[in-house]
């Protein structure tokens, strides 16, 4: 039984153990370790696309994350003032959200862009005149939308968990100090799940950092770093593809770490 | 007319769903007074708590405070303050700040120093003087108890309503805060409203105590009445601990009935509650009223066996059994026990009890 265990856990971490230490491999091949550099991380850094598409990256990572948690944040409060029926409907539609397979998502969401966009853009262009008419297309934009949708059921649920863990006496408490609704939201709720509204930013921002399909699909011309290493792969695995995915892989779980130090931190 | 009450309720019903939490609830709280609503659990005490705090809204009838109707108005509008269960204390906010928190919500703003004063005065008040910017999970359950109070009466509210605060402490404690309370109480002049299911905690404390049941109010009186007068089977079964016997009136002496118990016992009884007419009636005989002789003392009295005896320190507690009556309980005091000899198990007695001693109550 053992065996088998650590037989699992080798094949599920020496491939990526393989591509960290390949990064820092000196040889230019990158099957053949031919001793410890870290010139590749610096010809990596220097590459004005990998840069960009990094730039792409953070920018719809930070923006769709953001977009989550706001809007996250406010639904699953809302969510606690429904009951019966309504919510067991609720519920499910978020937890649909992340089950759903990202192709699946990714070619839901590009179907429902084109769509609007054609129906959108013509109306655009008299508004704004036949030179240089102001259209709607693929890019940052509905990256950050189709990833702000997908991680907002993130935010819903980590938002939610610790809703539910909140003393509910703690809002009466306040109303009957004197607060109306609004101000015990921002003294107490707000404060008591602030670090599930951290966690959840984090959690979104990992998602939309590291994802490929659904970006895939909304990204147009845009370049986001998966979808760089991607299209680099066809030509070959290169030590610059172990560097950035050492890279990815090191931001990733630096906020998915500080996100669960957050969530399990004593709970005042 | 003057304003003579702090609070009242006029036929006041909550339901929730097809559940009546409370009925045709009448009630007058007067102006400094403690009053205790006492029950057991699911009995309405605390929906009634919470109307008064406007958590809930009456289904029908009035509730005023201070002389005004308050129907409809939220928890954070009306001039009442509560000390919670759990006593639900800010636990992002130190002492201090969770004390300020109700000062800080008043519009136009409060003078900073205005509130520093207070919270000092009420922190003073609860003996949490130097406790000011500690954390609420560095405090004991006592200590935190008292923060509860603090954060309550530093709004100096119309009423401070308290729902079950020492279910969560230990019974030394409980006993100190019960003082405690009471004597904060009457330094202050607020009026205390507590709910509470411990019927020591409401008779030691209460100036009044308003007993329910399944909803309604079942009898309101001083702790006194409650005990010596109560008005239905329910009360004198719930305060204090009575012997009930089934009996039928014989016929009216003055305030008193005389009625026949079982095995043809006679009783000279007060008449309690509804308890006027004639025909079935139920006495209830405290068991500090029963007297216990040895057989070969001297006087009359029922003849019964001892079926057990419980040694409580302070009293014992004699279980006794004849062909009339199945199980009577009498509580002998320490000193009368050793006087009379200390009747063991086994033992014949002879019980008797003072004219009046009993009360008719009508059958529930």
């Amino acid at each position: 039984m053992r065996l088998y265990a650590l037989a699992v856990y080798l094949f599920l971490y020496i491939p990526i153990g393989v591509i960290a230490l390949f990064s820092f491999n000196a040889g230019r091949h990158a099957a053949q370790f031919s001793g410890f550099s870290l010139q590749w991380y610096g010809k990596t850094l220097a590459n004005p696309f990998v840069v960009g598409a990094f730039k792409t990256s953070f920018t719809v990572a930070i923006s769709s994350a953001l977009l989550a948690t706001l809007f996250g944040t406010l639904a699953a409060v809302a969510l606690q003032g429904v009951r019966g029926r309504l919510r067991l409907l609720y519920d499910a539609l978020v937890y649909v959200a992340l089950m759903v397979p990202g192709i699946v998502i990714g070619i839901a969401t590009l179907i429902a862009l084109v769509t609007v966009f054609d129906t959108l853009n013509p109306f655009l262009a008299t508004l704004t005149g036949p030179d240089n008419p102001f259209q709607l297309g693929l890019g940052k934009g509905s990256l950050i939308a189709a990833h702000g949708l997908f991680t907002m059921a993130l935010v819903i649920i980590i938002v939610r968990a610790r809703l539910q863990g909140m003393d509910r006496s703690l809002l009466e408490a306040s109303a009957d100090l004197g607060a109306p609704p609004m101000r015990s939201f921002l003294q107490i709720t707000l404060p008591q799940i602030a670090p599930a509204v951290m966690a959840g930013f984090l959690l979104a921002f990992t998602f939309s950092f590291d994802d490929f399909i659904i970006a895939f699909f909304v990204a147009g011309s845009e370049t986001t770093l998966p979808i760089y290493v991607f299209s680099s792969i066809r030509r070959g695995v290169t030590p610059e593809i172990n560097v950035i995915g050492t890279l990815v892989m090191a931001a990733s779980l630096i906020s998915l770490i500080t996100a669960q130090v957050i969530m399990r931190r004593r709970s005042h | 007319m003057v304003n003579q009450t702090t609070a009242e309720l006029r036929n006041v019903t909550k339901r929730f769903g097809a559940i009546t939490a409370a009925q045709g609830l009448n009630l007058a709280i007067f102006p400094g007074e403690f009053l205790s609503f006492l029950g057991p659990s699911g009995c309405g005490k605390t929906t009634a708590l919470r109307m008064l705090a406007g958590f809930e809204q009456a289904s029908e009838g009035d509730i005023l405070i201070d002389g005004e109707v308050v129907n409809g108005v939220p928890p954070y509008q009306r001039p009442v303050n509560m000390v919670f269960q759990q006593y639900a204390l800010f636990p992002h906010m130190d002492v201090a700040r969770n004390v300020a928190y109700g000062l800080n919500q008043r519009r136009p703003r409060l003078a900073r120093a205005d509130i520093d004063a207070k919270v000092a005065q009420a922190l003073d008040m609860v003996r949490l003087s130097g406790f000011a910017g500690r954390r609420i999970w560095e405090m004991s359950g006592g200590q935190q108890q008292r923060v509860a109070l603090a954060r309550a009466i530093v709004n100096e509210p119309k009423i401070l309503l308290l729902d079950e605060p020492m279910a969560a402490l230990d019974k030394k404690l409980r006993h100190d805060m019960q003082i405690e309370l009471k004597s904060l109480q009457r330094e202050l002049g607020i009026t205390f409203v507590l709910v509470t299911h411990d019927q020591e905690e409401a008779l030691s404390m209460s100036d009044r105590v308003c007993i329910m049941h399944r909803g309604r109010i079942a009898q309101i009186g001083t702790p006194e009445e409650l005990y010596d007068q109560p008005q239905s089977r329910y009360v004198a079964d719930f305060i204090g601990r009575s012997n009930f016997l089934p009996a039928r009136a014989l016929g009216h002496d003055g305030g008193q009935l005389l009625a026949e118990g079982p095995g043809g016992l006679r009783f000279v009884a007060r008449a309690g509650g509804r308890a006027a007419g004639d025909g079935a009636v139920t006495l209830s005989l405290r068991p500090e009223e029963v007297r216990v002789a040895r057989e070969d003392a001297a006087g009359e009295g029922h003849e019964m066996r001892v079926t057990h005896r419980i040694f409580l320190g302070e009293h014992v507690e004699y279980h006794l059994r004849s062909a009339a009556l199945d199980h009577l309980v009498a509580v002998v005091p320490r000193s009368e026990d050793i006087a009379g000899g200390m009747p063991g198990v086994g033992a014949a007695v002879r019980v008797a009890w003072r004219d009046g001693a009993a009360l008719a109550l009508a059958e529930d």
